[in-house]
């Protein structure tokens, strides 16, 4: 049964554009997964290392400039001097805008992790807002509010096989799907080394951590590295997937929608954010017969402030503690009956 | 243009252009400075109210609150509520913004903070955020995204001193704006009210023993805060124009003027206010006009990574 389910789910999930007809929703699973994507990355410093970024929009909307215009080439002027780049195929831009989100998480979690708390969540606000301005003004870089638009699709080389580039939906929706995959293993295999458990320390009890000799402040922006790296690479899909986009990429609202599916799924589970991911992904399409934007918006925030308020561990946990609750229910029987046929007073 | 310049040696830079060219091309420079002082000034007296509501909140309640913001677009709103919708006089509309800003900073208070006073703050952070944006969206669906213009009983021609003009509205705004930073300290100075307030920032549960009303204390504090916020946006809402994100901005504009003047100080939030506008202000004019709104932010970067307890701290408390 156990092996059953994943593999039962795993046939859905790549079998889905070979039965849906409809183009809408096929959409709609791309993004969320894009959003998935980002989600998880930011769960690994929220989930994880228990750091509240608030900023992480930044690291999206970085790698989507960085592959775009990789992708585009510009000219510019910089310090006197004329930057000029031919452009390069989508794919580079691709790895690209990973290298580049990385980075700035390098320098951001480095200035950042210095406070904490309260503060630390203003301080990442602050450094996205700050990109939004630098991408809305920055015109001869970034066109600002007018747009970067006819963004190639990704092109994928096959060694004696040609090339093949993802024009259709249906080829997003994989492309979408390894990366996501990837991610998972990647974000897995971390959170289970020593890595990951002295991320798990540090959030516990921070002076308690640094006092067995965990440096906090390298694992700290170590996180930040990976997680920034991981929502660039969703940027880039996102980017190559609508072809346009635009200093509005940075709002402080694709924060937040992050935010509400690591929180809603569960902060600090691997299937935290695809839970949380694919229910606020699709309430938007559910409510949307029916309600304006503003209605739809209003009912994410009733849902996220009710979820604090009855869930706060999210549906994750308790769906864990559920099952856990009933196994060991289960478990309790089998005791008795152990307890039975041993011999009286061997309990003790 | 380099966002990183110093404005003021970008300023002298500027003058000595201008020496080397002609006195005349001098003298404007000197009273461009003069009006983006005063415009500055003007500016500064409604950030201050926005910085001195949250640094109470900040201060005494440890809450990370984004909905100060939606409280001064809500301000804002009331007053074109009442004088555009309902065809009342603006003053009525001041007064009725700033007391339906006491009541809803009541409300969220003991509807949603006071069941998660025991929660850590960043939960009650995501509560704020959801608060945040539903007030936001309730704005959007009774207005609708167009920018309303708040129509005042100020003549149109402007106060000429000089060499610097300023509108009678920004001289009222400027005003009032005054007299309720007045109003703040006096409260939390002179009354027993403030008294209860300052010793719950101190310390919550020597306060509690000595048997302050705790629970009262974070309700009026988050009202007299929210009621600021309002106070802010009303009379802001004239001078610019009314939109539901306006908010956004003001909300992350207060956190930089706490955060420059240190939490829980009124002193430095009032400093602060003022501060920031300055800085917006020579950042619009001399830097570029589309980085008016980072100054906010690259003041929280730096301050933060310089000197986190604020420019004005000798420790952290109220007053």
């Amino acid at each position: 049964m156990k092996r059953v389910l994943p593999a039962f789910w795993l046939v859905v999930f790549f079998t889905v554009p070979l039965w849906l007809q409809d183009q809408y929703i096929l959409h709609v699973l791309i993004t969320t997964g894009i959003f998935i994507i980002a989600a998880m990355s930011l769960n690994l410093l929220l989930g994880y290392t228990g750091q509240l970024s608030l900023g992480h929009v930044a690291f999206f909307g970085i790698g989507a400039y960085a592959s775009a215009l990789t992708t585009l080439g510009f000219d510019v002027e910089l310090g006197g001097f004329r930057v000029v780049h031919e452009p390069w195929p989508a794919i580079i831009g691709f790895f690209v805008g990973i290298v580049i989100a990385g980075m700035s998480g390098y320098l951001i979690g480095r200035l950042s992790f210095k406070v904490r708390g309260a503060y630390f969540v203003i301080v990442t606000i602050s450094f996205a807002e700050v990109t939004r301005l630098v991408a809305l003004n920055w015109v001869e870089l970034t066109q600002g509010p007018l747009a970067l638009t006819n963004i190639p699709p990704f092109t994928l080389g096959f060694p004696g096989l040609g090339t093949y580039t993802l024009w259709s939906k249906t080829a997003y929706y994989y492309l979408v799907g390894v990366v996501g995959l990837v991610t998972y293993l990647v974000i897995s295999r971390l959170v289970g080394s020593y890595i990951g458990r002295a991320m798990i320390a540090l959030k516990e009890n921070e002076s308690l951590a640094s006092s067995v000799g965990i440096d906090v402040t390298r694992y700290l922006v170590l996180a930040a590295v990976v997680s920034a790296a991981i929502a660039g690479a969703a940027g880039s899909l996102y980017a190559h997937y609508l072809k346009i986009i635009d200093p509005d990429i940075f709002l402080f609202i694709y924060t937040v929608t992050m935010v509400i599916m690591v929180i809603t799924g569960g902060k600090g589970t691997l299937a935290g954010p695809i839970v949380g991911g694919i229910i606020f992904g699709f309430v938007p399409v559910i409510v949307r017969p029916f309600a304006a934007p503003a209605v739809q918006w209003i009912l994410y925030g009733g849902l996220m402030i009710l979820i604090v308020f009855v869930l706060p561990q999210g549906i994750v946990p308790a769906v864990e503690r559920w099952l856990a609750n009933w196994t060991q229910s289960k478990g309790k029987l089998a005791g008795v009956i152990l307890a039975g046929n041993s011999k009286p007073g061997a309990g003790k | 243009m380099s966002l990183r310049g110093d404005p003021e040696a970008q300023f002298h830079t500027i003058l000595q252009m201008a020496r080397a060219g002609c006195i005349d091309a001098r003298d404007e420079q000197v009273d461009q400075f003069f009006q983006h002082l005063v415009n500055a000034v003007v500016l500064g007296g409604t950030y201050a109210l926005l910085g001195i509501g949250l640094t109470l909140i900040f201060g005494i309640m440890r809450v990370v609150n984004f909905t100060h913001g939606e409280l001064y677009a809500f301000g804002a709103y009331i007053v074109y509520l009442v004088g555009a919708t309902l065809g009342l006089n603006f003053f009525l509309g001041l007064v009725v913004a700033v007391i339906a800003g006491v009541l809803l900073g009541a409300l969220i208070e003991i509807t949603l903070l006071r069941p998660m006073r025991s929660a850590d703050i960043d939960t009650v952070m995501l509560v704020m955020i959801g608060a945040w944006i539903v007030m936001q969206n309730t704005e959007l669906l009774i207005w609708g995204g167009v920018a309303k213009a708040i129509v005042t009983p100020f003549p149109d021609a402007p106060l000429v001193i000089g060499p610097v003009s300023i509108s009678w509205l920004r001289l009222f705004v400027l005003i009032v704006a005054l007299l309720l930073i007045i109003g703040s300290y006096v409260l939390i100075h002179r009354t027993k009210l403030g008294k209860a307030m300052r010793a719950t920032f101190q310390d919550t549960d020597t306060a509690a023993l000595m048997g302050v009303h705790i629970k009262g204390i974070h309700t009026a504090t988050f009202a007299i805060g929210s009621g600021l916020a309002a106070a802010a946006g009303a009379l802001l809402g004239p001078v610019f124009l009314v939109t539901p994100t306006m908010g956004d901005l003001a909300s992350l504009k207060a956190f930089a003027i706490v955060i420059l003047g240190g939490l829980g100080n009124i002193t430095g939030a009032t400093i602060g206010g003022f501060i920031l506008a300055l800085v917006e202000e020579i950042g619009a004019g001399y830097i570029s006009s589309g980085y008016r709104d980072a100054m906010g932010f690259l003041i929280i970067i730096v301050v933060m990574l310089f000197k986190p307890s604020g420019l004005f701290a000798r420790a952290e408390r109220v007053g």
